[in-house]
């Protein structure tokens, strides 16, 4: 019998957040891009106080994870990022693009990273994926199960030195949230 | 490529998690999404998870008592218990995090602005790893309750913040341990959220005379279970000997 979730109320910050935590991958690593976006609520106002975590394959699609029935990819990926949301509701990871992950019926997944968002006034976390707009996400089967008008709150767009991927957690644009 | 045989969790029973949109925590009401969840069948992305090990820890991260140079104010406490999946097997090697107020309800935050004083020698904060029969220990003080603006006179009951992985995304948890016969329950919308009655008695720890330090220290164990797994073709049964 599962214990219950909580909100992590308002004062995460104290026991949370890792100073290595926004760095999936380190400084200069091949390919590593930073993901930006603004947390939100359904007054279209930052959320200050929630913190973000990702959880993702490596950039050839493996995890370092026994269960991953490939095998572990035994390179040490950490795969999880973390990182709290400043004044202004802003998150950063700096990670890879994770390769594309077998999916069901041995066909490939496109792309994507698994997000949890963590808030005071949440009593439980809401989960997300972040999928990207220069990727082919046409055979998607978790994007196939996304009403078509609402997709593209699933999908981060290009910046400079990576992605923007906002999070609306109520309200106009709001994001889609997964049942896992 | 083949089918992949994967674990897959078992969702809890309804009433054991708090509705994202909950009237009487006033927090909830511009923060909880108003669109359906959609239900996302779990693949390898969410049957994986982060392991994260002995690298995350400082030699004094489980004791709470000893982070400054003296001794915090408030009653020391031990707190124990093992980290479970729904089947009773333990969660072996991995990361407990917890968080919480002073013996007086004060958070080391600048947002915690309340009336009672900080404690130069507690920050409420601590990590540590589970061993090999999932159980974790941390040496603290117990927290005292504290004010907050929910409602007319709202207090939070006494609580330790706590933060845990299991080794699947799906079993990603935080959660807050109470403590016995806590006379605020009864106004608090956080732990009343819970629907199941016997999900939010789960919540509370146990008075642990066993455990107790003659001369030291009160104990009280808590346990917590995450989603259990079972091994199942994760699509339709491939042909045999294939
Ligand atoms: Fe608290």
């Amino acid at each position: 019998m599962s214990t219950p979730s909580q909100t992590v109320g308002p004062f995460l910050s104290i026991g949370l957040p890792w100073e290595d935590g926004p760095e999936v991958v380190p400084a200069g690593t091949p390919g590593a891009v930073w993901i930006r976006g603004t947390v939100s609520d359904g007054a279209g106002q930052p959320v200050p106080d929630a913190l973000v975590e990702t959880w993702q394959a490596d950039a050839d699609g493996r995890f370092d994870h026994p269960d991953d029935p490939r095998g572990a990819a035994g390179n040490g990926f950490r795969g999880f990022g973390r990182c709290p949301t400043d004044s202004g509701g802003q998150y950063q990871i700096r990670t890879v693009v994770p390769g594309a992950v077998p999916g069901a019926g041995g066909l490939p997944q496109a792309p994507h990273i698994d997000v949890s968002v963590l808030a005071r006034g949440l009593l439980h976390r809401v989960v997300t994926r972040i999928y990207f707009e220069d990727k082919d996400n046409s055979a998607d089967q978790v994007l196939a199960l996304v009403p078509e008008d609402r997709r593209h709150t699933l999908i981060a767009t290009k910046t400079e030195d990576g992605y923007r991927f906002d999070v609306r957690l109520q309200g106009e644009g709001e994001t889609v949230f997964f049942d896992v | 490529m083949g089918d992949l045989r994967l674990p897959r969790y078992a969702r809890d029973p309804d009433g054991t998690h708090p509705p994202l949109d909950y009237a009487g925590y006033g927090s909830t009401k511009l923060r909880h999404p108003k669109q359906p969840l959609v239900l996302l069948p779990q693949q390898l992305t969410e049957v994986t998870g982060p392991l994260l090990g002995p690298g995350r820890l400082g030699e004094l991260d489980n004791d709470l008592t000893r982070q400054h140079a003296g001794e915090p104010q408030g009653q020391r406490i031990i707190v124990t218990g093992r980290l479970l999946d729904g089947d009773a097997r333990p969660v072996r090697n991995s990361l407990v995090e917890i968080w919480q107020a002073n013996a007086g309800g004060r958070y080391k935050h600048t947002g915690d602005r309340w009336p009672s004083p900080l404690d130069p020698n507690f920050d409420g904060v601590g990590r540590t790893l589970t061993d090999d029969d999932g159980r974790y220990t941390f040496t603290t003080i117990k927290p005292g309750a504290y004010p907050w603006k929910n409602h007319d006179n709202a207090w939070r009951p006494a609580h330790i913040h706590f933060s845990v992985f299991g080794t699947a995304f799906t079993q990603r948890l935080v959660t807050q341990m109470y403590f016995p016969d806590d006379p605020l329950f009864g106004q608090d919308p956080i732990f009343n959220s819970i629907p199941d009655e016997k999900a939010r008695q789960r919540m509370i720890s146990r008075f642990d005379l066993d455990r107790t330090e003659a001369n030291w220290a009160l104990a009280y164990q808590f346990d917590i279970v995450l989603r259990g797994r079972d091994a199942s073709v994760f699509e339709d049964e491939e042909e045999e000997d294939e």
